[in-house]
């Protein structure tokens, strides 16, 4: 029971990487990688927000659209799912705890449109799992787009003073080192 | 539950409204039960701060402007935009002194005003239509003369010669129609490149 979700996790984290593996939330990884300190606040905000939308998509699925036959509308539901998702935290967030909402503040509303969240509920029902399950699930996505964003962002504050060619300044070796990483995680795939 | 499957149309288009009302309420809900006092003086500094969201003042915004002038962080007198009323009106709330624009944050933008001849003490002198540098002024001798409101500049040089003085220069507040480029400051463009031991005047 034990050996399943932590290979559940371990293939969330590392394996099946969102970002660099199956390409998904890469807008945030390009355009808050340029600081170690956004990156990390982006990343607090995207674990949140993403454990969160998965587990509450699970139940909106498995409790609303299943029993009434309307499985064709999980992904606007889920779309809207997420949105209150993210108002609600900013919310409560704001409220709770003023420091962390100056930290995470501008970065909560971006993680609406970041895809991975759509894409973790939608895998979610797609891979049937159950509640423990989408939960994990979720959270393991979180860290894994953590550990790249921070990973990526630590790599281009020193790409920002090395001697890049001309041409290649700039974004371009941004996402020439983004496809450099995406390689390296591919080492992870035998592993589960 | 079971009529709603024989009409699926109807069974989505409920469960999406009913979805989301349900968050709807749930977010109505969560802004009444977090909702935050922001500190009520910052919100009516804010109110009388003019909302240009300039940055003239050193801050990045008018309400972080109107946050530190309510921590005493900042002086009242750094917005040109709101000019002298603005730091009146801060003034009158936080009842301090009224204190001059602070040059350091620029100048308070002259409002535009045009002339208005008040025409039935008009006696058609003339003079005023020769002072005009711009051909905004319209008449004859011994004729009443009037203002083309959309060619005047405001310049004022006809109040000065009109003998009975019924020239008035009537403030405008700015519309689409009347805005217009601010022209270059001359000083901004001027760069340094001579090396001179004269002290900078224009520092000031």
């Amino acid at each position: 029971m034990l050996a399943e979700y932590s290979v559940l996790l371990i293939g969330a984290i590392l394996v099946n990487n969102f970002v660099l593996v199956q390409f998904l939330g890469l807008c945030p990884f390009m355009g808050v990688s340029n600081k170690l300190e956004t990156a990390m606040g982006m990343s607090l905000a995207t674990t949140f927000v993403l454990t969160l939308a998965a587990a509450s998509s699970y139940l909106v699925y498995n409790f609303i659209l299943e029993p009434l036959g309307l499985g064709y509308l999980r992904t606007i539901s889920f779309i809207l799912v997420i949105a209150v998702v993210v108002q609600f935290t900013e919310m409560v967030v704001r409220k709770s705890s003023p420091l962390l909402h100056r930290v995470l503040g501008v970065y909560l509303p971006l993680i609406t449109t970041n895809c991975a969240v759509l894409g973790v509920a939608l895998l979610n029902i797609n891979k049937e799992h159950d509640f423990l399950q989408s939960l994990l699930y979720g959270f393991g996505a979180a860290v894994g787009f953590s550990l790249v964003l921070v990973l990526f962002a630590a790599m281009r504050e020193r790409l920002a003073v090395a001697d890049v060619p001309q041409p290649f300044a700039g974004p371009a070796i941004g996402m020439i080192t983004a496809g450099l990483m995406s390689l390296a995680f591919m080492g992870f795939a035998g592993l589960v | 539950m079971g009529w709603l499957a024989d009409y699926p149309l109807a069974a989505a288009v409920l469960a999406l409204v009913a979805l989301g009302g349900v968050f709807g309420a749930l977010l109505g809900f969560a802004a009444e039960r977090f909702r935050t006092e922001g500190n009520p003086i910052v919100d009516q500094i804010n109110a009388i701060l003019p909302q240009t969201q300039c940055g003239q003042c050193g801050y990045p915004g008018c309400r972080p402007y109107a946050e530190a002038i309510a921590a005493g962080d900042a002086e009242i007198n750094q917005c040109p935009p709101g000019g002298e009323a603005g730091i009146q009106a801060l003034a009158d709330l936080l009842d301090v002194e009224p204190k001059p624009l602070d040059a350091e944050h620029g100048e308070e933008a002259p409002v535009k005003s045009i002339a208005y001849i008040r025409e039935d003490e008009c006696i058609g002198c003339t003079k005023c239509i020769q002072a005009c540098p711009v051909d905004a002024i319209l008449g004859a001798a011994k004729q009443m003369h009037t203002v083309i409101t959309s060619e005047c500049t405001g310049c004022d040089l006809c109040v000065e010669p009109c003998p009975v003085d019924c020239i008035d220069m009537i403030p405008q507040a700015e519309t689409l129609k009347t805005w217009h480029w601010p022209l270059p400051d001359p000083a901004a463009g001027r760069v340094e490149v001579i090396a001179t031991d004269r002290l900078r005047d224009r520092a000031a």
